[in-house]
């Protein structure tokens, strides 16, 4: 359960299988107010697992756009009926990922991944909170399944604005030991957000570790609380700032995030798409993130392009 | 198959097409979708003699048919970069590296730490990015002033050894462009890459007008094409109306396609950088690359330069209105 330090970067890229391909869309329907979409991807599903990313090319032929999007995949299925599948969890209201939203089943998409790290798993069966928001936490569901296989008790927050806008709630009834909902507009579950009800939560269920996966505001209540609970907390931060716009190979920088190292004095920058997604929440340095994006802070030390050995 | 390879400054590389600076980190990330190897050259991101850590987010915005950028050259340092050396001559990469500074002191420190490292040898050469403020200048660029960049260039100059060939990078909308070229050869450099895009800026329509987002930066991508095909044709008509001693002059700005690249070409290129494309294409370097050979294949071409015009009109810049050197005899492009 440790976050390497920039010297474990150029691990990452020797060590990870990415795969390019273009990739059919077999299944594309609404869920609630997302869409999910279901691709045909056999090199990215094979080595992808919950917590990573895919880039995702947008535009379509002759007017693809210059950045690709990145996107926390919701599930990878190694082998099926079509061969590997990933599946994909898109809110058409964000305007970067509009065109996404707007597939069709046998449209082709250009998919690279799968990209950065994994949740880590608790070696042993641990209890385990997993808390998500909005089309990012549909990526815990995956999550929650393999941390039950290794016996670990999890209970799931979903939180979202409205009951329209919560994914997975009836899957994850299924799957998880307990799930809390909450709701802005009190449309359903506990009528709030989810960092109303962890630190209950984490008390009650004595959880060792917290999983989220969402938006940045809610990494960073997750990150307080299991601090306060004296729980590991590892966050899935997932675009430059508010923006999910990018190369996501590591060669364009524009993702980086301000993280303490492992000895929490010194602050490096890492790409969220290659040393990231998944960072340890103690360790992202929250009081950088104003107004919803990263300030680099002035103590911040070296950058992400790679760094050597 | 068409034979593309070119002669650069006195180095054979396999074909004309490389990375750019900052669009392919150090080389390994590209390596899982491409071979760094098989392209013309692999041009590292810049470094300067510290890591930095550079600009807030947003650090990119898109255009309709580009980017806006500003990493604030957020890069981690030239002792990172020398570490990569040994893995990037493994794979057998012809490399030239990208320098940076805010200081015409500060590249000459890279510089003096790159040719104190056994790796530095088999490096092919140097790319000095001088649209970089200069911090004697009250943040002008370097490229903006031709004894500014003439300075950095001739400081770097004498601390390489002649084999290592040395390129300027200049932007597009470098003020007096062509003077700034010409001072920069005779500095010493032996070529030109042209270029950095144009500084531009954009503001995000979508985000909440309490919490505006925008980006004052470098403009790239398909959109700034036509004015770095317009600077590698004015620099290289002074070069054959004797303005300046004649240099290859790298082209960037815009590569998408092998057809992108030969424009470059036919405007007096000896060589192209595929830049920001490669943020929406991994494989771009290699794709252009392999675009190119299927186009002039087709022709019937069997090697570049039977792609290419043996003496190049001035017909772009018409005489005596933007560019005094382009109403001038037109030369041999002796590729």
């Amino acid at each position: 359960m440790t976050v390497p330090g920039d010297s474990a970067a150029t691990q990452v890229i020797r060590r990870s299988r990415v795969a390019q391909e273009s990739s059919e869309v077999i299944a594309a329907r609404t869920v609630g107010a997302f869409r999910h979409l279901t691709l045909v991807a056999p090199g990215v599903a094979e080595s992808a697992g919950p917590g990573q990313l895919v880039a995702v090319a947008v535009g379509g032929p002759g007017a693809e756009l210059p950045l690709r999007r990145l996107v926390l995949l919701h599930r990878a299925t190694p082998s099926g009926a079509y061969g590997g599948t990933v599946e994909l969890v898109i809110d058409p209201a964000d305007p970067t990922t509009a065109w996404l939203a707007a597939r069709r089943p046998h449209d082709q998409i250009d998919v690279v991944g799968p990209l950065g790290r994994r949740f880590p798993l608790p070696s042993e069966a641990l209890p385990c909170v997993v808390v998500g928001e909005g089309a990012g936490g549909g990526a815990l569901l995956w999550l929650a399944e393999v941390l039950r296989t290794r016996g670990c008790r999890v209970d799931l927050v979903l939180g979202g604005e409205s009951a329209r806008r919560l994914l997975g709630v009836v899957d994850a009834r299924r799957l998880c030991d307990g799930v809390t909902v909450t709701t802005l507009d009190g449309s359903a579950g506990v009528h709030g957000e989810p960092a109303d009800v962890l630190p209950t939560l984490l008390e009650r269920s004595r959880a060792a570790v917290v999983y989220a996966a969402g938006p940045l505001s809610l990494l960073r209540a997750t990150a307080a609380a299991a601090e306060r609970a004296g729980a590991v907390s590892m966050v899935a931060v997932n675009g430059p700032g508010g923006s999910v716009a990018g190369c996501g190979t590591g060669v364009c920088a524009g993702c980086v995030v301000p993280v303490r190292d492992e000895g929490g004095g010194v602050t490096h920058l890492v790409r969220s798409c290659t040393e990231g997604p998944v960072l340890r929440g103690d360790r992202v340095r929250w009081d950088a993130l104003v107004d919803g994006r990263w300030r680099i802070p002035s103590d911040a030390r070296s950058v992400a392009p790679h760094q050597g050995e | 198959m068409v034979d593309l390879s070119v002669s650069l400054a006195g180095h054979r590389l396999s074909n004309p097409v490389m990375t750019a600076s900052g669009c392919a980190g150090h080389g390994r990330e590209l390596n899982r979708f491409l071979d760094v190897a098989a392209l013309g050259a692999m041009v590292t991101a810049s470094v300067t003699a510290e890591p930095r850590a550079g600009s807030d987010a947003p650090r990119m915005l898109e255009t309709p048919a580009g980017l806006v950028a500003d990493t604030g050259l957020s890069n981690p340092g030239v002792a990172a970069l020398l570490r990569d050396l040994p893995w990037l001559h493994s794979v057998g990469a012809t490399v030239i590296v990208s320098i940076a500074g805010s200081t015409s002191a500060e590249y000459a420190r890279v510089a003096d730490q790159l040719r104190s490292s056994d790796d530095f040898a088999r490096v092919m050469g140097l790319e000095v990015n001088l649209s970089v403020p200069n911090a004697s200048a009250a943040g002008r660029s370097f490229d903006d002033d031709p004894l500014s960049a003439a300075t950095v260039v001739g400081r770097v100059r004498e601390r390489l050894p002649r084999r290592t060939a040395l390129f300027a990078k200049l932007a597009v909308d470098a003020r007096d462009l062509v003077e700034v070229a010409a001072a920069c050869l005779e500095a010493g450099a032996h070529g030109l890459t042209l270029g950095n895009g144009p500084r531009g800026m954009t503001i995000h329509v979508d985000s909440p007008t309490h919490r505006p987002v925008s980006v004052v930066g470098r403009a790239s991508g398909a959109a700034v094409r036509p004015m770095a095909v317009l600077a590698v044709q004015r620099v290289h008509q002074a070069m054959l109306a004797g303005r300046m001693s004649p240099a290859p002059i790298i082209g960037v700005g815009g590569v998408t396609s092998g057809r992108d690249a030969l424009e470059l070409l036919r405007a007096g290129a000896t060589a192209v950088q595929v830049g920001s494309a490669t943020f929406a294409d991994p494989r771009a370097p290699a794709r252009v690359r392999d675009d190119l050979a299927r186009l002039l294949d087709s022709w019937g071409c069997a090697s570049l330069g039977d792609a290419l015009p043996t003496v190049v009109q001035s017909a772009a810049v018409p005489a005596g209105r933007s560019d005094p050197a382009a109403g001038r005899a037109p030369m041999t492009n002796d590729h």
